[in-house]
């Protein structure tokens, strides 16, 4: 004798806040997973009022715009929270941020103000430190790549392997010089599947044989609208906070 | 250079002090975790950990569950002993975990040791190295964290420049077989024994560390408290068994007892519960409401080995699942205990949290196999809005006669109408747990199990008018266990248990009409057998175990590392020119007046009690629970100096505030302008 599902009183979400969060230190090798579990734990420590889904087994209302890989660090990661009671974009940072363990941290909320937000992750910023690469190796092999039109890497998704085209979406690429490393500054607009920094490495390796003689350190710096003259990428948050701006003056 | 402490005293520091610094080794860690299998196990950062200066402290502990982090990091033991040395403010406790085979062949090429995951310190820079074992399958997992940490694997290889090796938990009532790896073990209940443990360190190193590690050790030992396997010598009949254990000085006692902590309310650990970051088997949060069993199964250790029961206050157990959910955010909170629906005050408890946490996403578990009517009321109780799912009972024998050999009190009668009121209740799915190869148990017995489901079956579907019931009958081999009744019993050899599971499946398979709904889960009897020759194994089963780990064995308790074979190799070898054997410790059965490997170990139950109830249990002949009916003599209260502690308090309705509809970040929008 199957139950019915109750029918709850759900409160609606009155208000949607869009979060940026660091992934930062040791905790670069959290998965996506494991920061779910760890955000929406945080989210109840902090006591935010979360708008939940109706049925059997509420879920809150959370959506990830796609992450960084495991081991990859992010200055530039972000998620949309629903909430039954309008709140202070900035006392929900700074709770949530003390309820998340460090290294998860949160950078910034806003309330969000326009529709579209996922498509307005145009691209991500990448840097690559490649420890015991000399600048001068890698600007080489940079080159190399940057001056094919296409090259195809393999790589093996949950749908198996998969290869498609490495280079194309690969906005910029420049080498800085760090310590006792090289640093690969990496532009890249998303695609399907998503170009990563593996990817880019991939790359450089079948153009130019360029092999990292220790596992690179990777860090998304930023996400966002693709500025296509200046080869850079924008705050994705900006357009949120314009109407705010505008209620000020 | 060393550092003063905060009140401006020199802290004294040892000479091995200055050489084991406990510094970091995460650098060299970094560089192999991108290329293991979730790398986020090795990395700590747990919430609520707590990683203190190391020149602080005099005492420094690493804890270890020896399983896979997604395993050991929920363990309650750990947890709390992890919190009861950290709050000491001349001590500290790091955590680690058994090492997957992929980082360990890394960390054996780039030369990295054994590391804990809250401090990344090297596992051999600590003064003690305590060892939780939940299970004798764990064995191994130790040999390669003192290989790992460059501790010699045996106790008497090691020098001062080693940490002294402790094992704790439920398998440590029988060590022998890993008395010859570890230093000492303890008995029971581990919140005192280490606070203890830590205070005798801490003088003898305060002292200049007399007589070395030698003497720490004799300190210990010398307590009647803490086990040290050195200090006693065991000599053998030219049959193998056993002639006598011996202590090796005057001071040493002849027998180690066990420790029982009484008051629960009094150590509301884990007060700081931590929640990993990497995904585990539990993801909830657990409070303990009651220690210890008085049920009286026969096959059961943990029932035996942890008398007497000892109740946590309803208020008491509220405190810490409102304390347990602040300090987490888990969505989930277990009940736990051996046997959760006997809690004196169960069915207040349950209804004062539902309707405390009702509506607030919050769900609560009772993990009980209890089989009654009462048992499901409580499970209604939980999930009031929740979805019903599954249940699950335990009548661990099929047949009547077997449930009065282990001394399980359950009729026929008693489980239809248990599983009766939990479909008619709306529960979809009634798992039902049995043991197979129990003393004088014949392949009828088994068979009967076959029949129960059936009758389950048949009754489910008059009860609810539908034919959508489903019951899944789950096996699990018996391996005879120090300290309980069955202590003398021959375990049923792997080739019978295997068969008796196929006449088994085959009855249920070919039930035209009652077959597709019943499930069947089994194991073959094959790892029970290693078990078996661990749990009742003495010292001369430590040479087995060296020779399985020297051959690849590793993470026994999973069934795609294990290997049955590759134990009975090393076995074989370890063995070779003794009269005893595999089937000597496993299959063989024991007579009253043969000196058993842990008899020098007190776990407070008389042994000529043990004997009458297994006599008692081959006669067929049931006893009670003692927590209702009146003592009958295991022993322990009185040669423990305890008592059972149970309700009722006189507390039904708890005087806590509802959870507030208002959370603190709307409360403070609320003065917000909008």
């Amino acid at each position: 004798m199957a139950r019915q599902a109750p029918v709850r009183d759900v409160a609606p979400t009155v208000q949607r806040l869009r979060l940026r969060y660091a992934k930062r230190g040791r905790l670069r090798f959290s998965s996506h997973r494991d920061f779910q579990r760890a955000l929406e734990r945080a989210l109840r420590r902090a006591e935010i009022p979360m708008a939940f889904s109706a049925g059997f087994s509420p879920h809150p209302k959370v959506s990830y715009a796609n992450s960084a890989p495991t081991g990859v660090a992010s200055e530039a990661e972000y998620v949309e929270i629903g909430v039954t009671e309008r709140c202070d974009p900035a006392a929900v940072r700074a709770a949530l941020d003390e309820a998340l363990p460090p290294g998860l941290d949160i950078v910034e909320v806003v309330e969000a103000n326009t529709p579209d937000f996922v498509q307005r992750l145009e691209a991500s910023i990448w840097q690559i430190e490649l420890p015991g690469l000399g600048v001068a190796e890698v600007e080489i092999a940079a080159q190399k790549l940057m001056g094919q039109g296409e090259v195809t890497v393999e790589r093996l998704t949950k749908n198996g392997v998969r290869a498609f085209d490495a280079r194309g979406p690969v906005v910029l690429l420049v080498v800085e010089s760090g310590p006792e490393c090289a640093i690969l500054m990496a532009v890249v607009r998303h695609a399907t599947p998503s170009v990563r920094p593996d990817d880019v490495l991939t790359a450089l390796r079948q153009v130019a044989d360029l092999v990292p003689p220790a596992p690179p350190r990777v860090t998304r710096l930023a996400q966002g609208p693709l500025d296509p003259v200046g080869a850079t990428v924008g705050d994705p948050f900006t357009p949120d906070r314009a109407p705010l701006a505008a209620a000020k003056t | 250079m060393q550092d003063m402490g905060s009140a401006g005293t020199l802290i004294s520091m040892t000479v091995s002090d200055l050489v084991r610094r406990g510094v970091s080794i995460f650098d060299q860690l970094e560089l192999l975790l991108p290329l293991v299998n979730k790398p986020i196990q090795y990395v700590g950062g747990e919430l609520n950990a707590t990683l203190k200066n190391w020149d602080e402290v005099q005492v420094r502990w690493v804890l270890m569950y020896p399983d896979a982090y997604e395993v050991g990091a929920p363990n309650q033991g750990v947890q709390i002993l992890y919190e009861v040395i950290n709050e000491r403010d001349d001590a500290l406790a790091e955590r680690t975990y058994a090492i997957w085979p992929d980082l360990e062949a890394l960390m054996r090429e780039a030369n990295v040791p054994q590391f804990t995951v809250d401090g990344h310190r090297p596992v051999g820079d600590f003064d003690i190295f305590g060892l939780s074992f939940a299970t004798e399958l764990g064995y191994t997992n130790m040999l390669s964290a003192l290989s790992l940490a460059s501790i010699p694997l045996l106790a008497a290889d090691r020098d001062d420049s080693h940490p002294i090796v402790v094992a704790g938990g439920h398998a440590a009532f029988n060590p022998e077989p890993i008395a010859d790896f570890i230093d000492a073990a303890v008995l029971g209940d581990g919140e005192e024994a280490v606070l203890l443990i830590t205070d005798i360190t801490r003088d003898w190193k305060q002292a200049g560390c007399p007589g070395g590690r030698a003497g720490l050790l004799f300190e210990l030992a010398k307590t009647g408290v803490i086990y040290v396997p050195a200090l006693y010598e065991v000599e053998y009949l030219e049959d193998g068994r056993i002639q006598r254990v011996t202590p090796t000085a005057p001071e040493v006692p002849w027998r180690v007892r066990k420790h029982t902590l009484m008051d629960l309310d009094s150590w509301p650990y884990p007060k700081q519960p931590l929640v990993p970051l990497a995904e585990t088997v539990h993801e909830r949060m657990s409070v303990e409401i009651f220690r210890g069993c008085t049920r009286g199964c026969r096959f059961c250790q943990a029932g035996m080995i942890t008398r007497p029961v000892r109740e946590r206050s309803i208020t008491g157990i509220a405190a810490m699942v409102e304390n347990g959910l602040k300090k987490t955010g888990y969505e989930e909170v277990g009940l736990l205990s051996l046997s959760s629906a006997d809690h004196s005050e169960i069915g207040d408890i349950a209804r004062n949290l539902a309707d405390r946490y009702e509506g607030s996403q919050t769900a609560l578990s009772l993990p009980s196999t209890r089989v009654d009517a009462f048992n499901v009321d409580l499970a209604n109780e939980l999930s009031r809005n929740g979805r019903r799912s599954g249940l699950t009972f335990a009548p661990e024998g099929g047949s009547e006669r077997m449930r009065k050999v282990i001394n399980k009190q359950v009729t026929e009668e008693d489980l239809i109408r248990t599983v009766t009121t939990a479909y008619s209740a709306g529960w979809r799915q009634v798992k039902l747990y049995f043991m197979c190869g129990l003393p004088t148990e014949t392949d009828e017995d088994v068979l009967q199990i076959a029949q129960l489901a059936r009758d389950v079956i048949k009754a489910g579907r008059e009860a609810t008018g539908s034919r959508d019931i489903k019951c899944t009958v789950s096996i699990g081999g018996f391996v005879p266990k120090p300290h309980t009744p069955f202590q003398w019993a021959a375990q049923l050899d792997h080739e019978t248990t295997d068969s008796r599971l196929a006449k088994l499946r085959d009855a249920i398979r070919s039930d035209r009409n009652y077959g597709k709904a019943i499930g069947i889960r089994y194991h073959d009897g094959k790892p029970g057998i290693v078990e078996g020759l661990l749990s009742r194994g003495d010292r001369r089963v430590g040479a087995v175990i060296l020779a399985a780990w020297q051959d690849g064995a590793r993470f026994d308790g999973w069934s795609e590392h294990f290997s049955y074979d590759r134990w009975m190799g090393a076995a074989e070898r370890a063995l070779a020119g003794q009269v005893v054997d595999v089937n000597w410790y496993t299959t063989r059965e024991r007579m009253k007046t043969e000196v058993l490997p842990w008899d020098h170990l007190d776990s407070g139950l008389d042994s000529d009690w043990l004997w009458e109830d297994w006599q008692a249990a081959l006669d067929e002949v049931a006893i009670d629970d003692c927590r209702w009916t009146p003592c009958f003599d295991c022993g322990v209260c009185d040669q423990m100096d305890t008592e059972i502690q149970v309700g009722p308090t006189g507390v039904t309705d708890l005087p806590m505030p509802k959870v507030p509809d208002h959370a603190p970040v709307a409360e403070r929008n609320a003065q917000l302008p909008n």
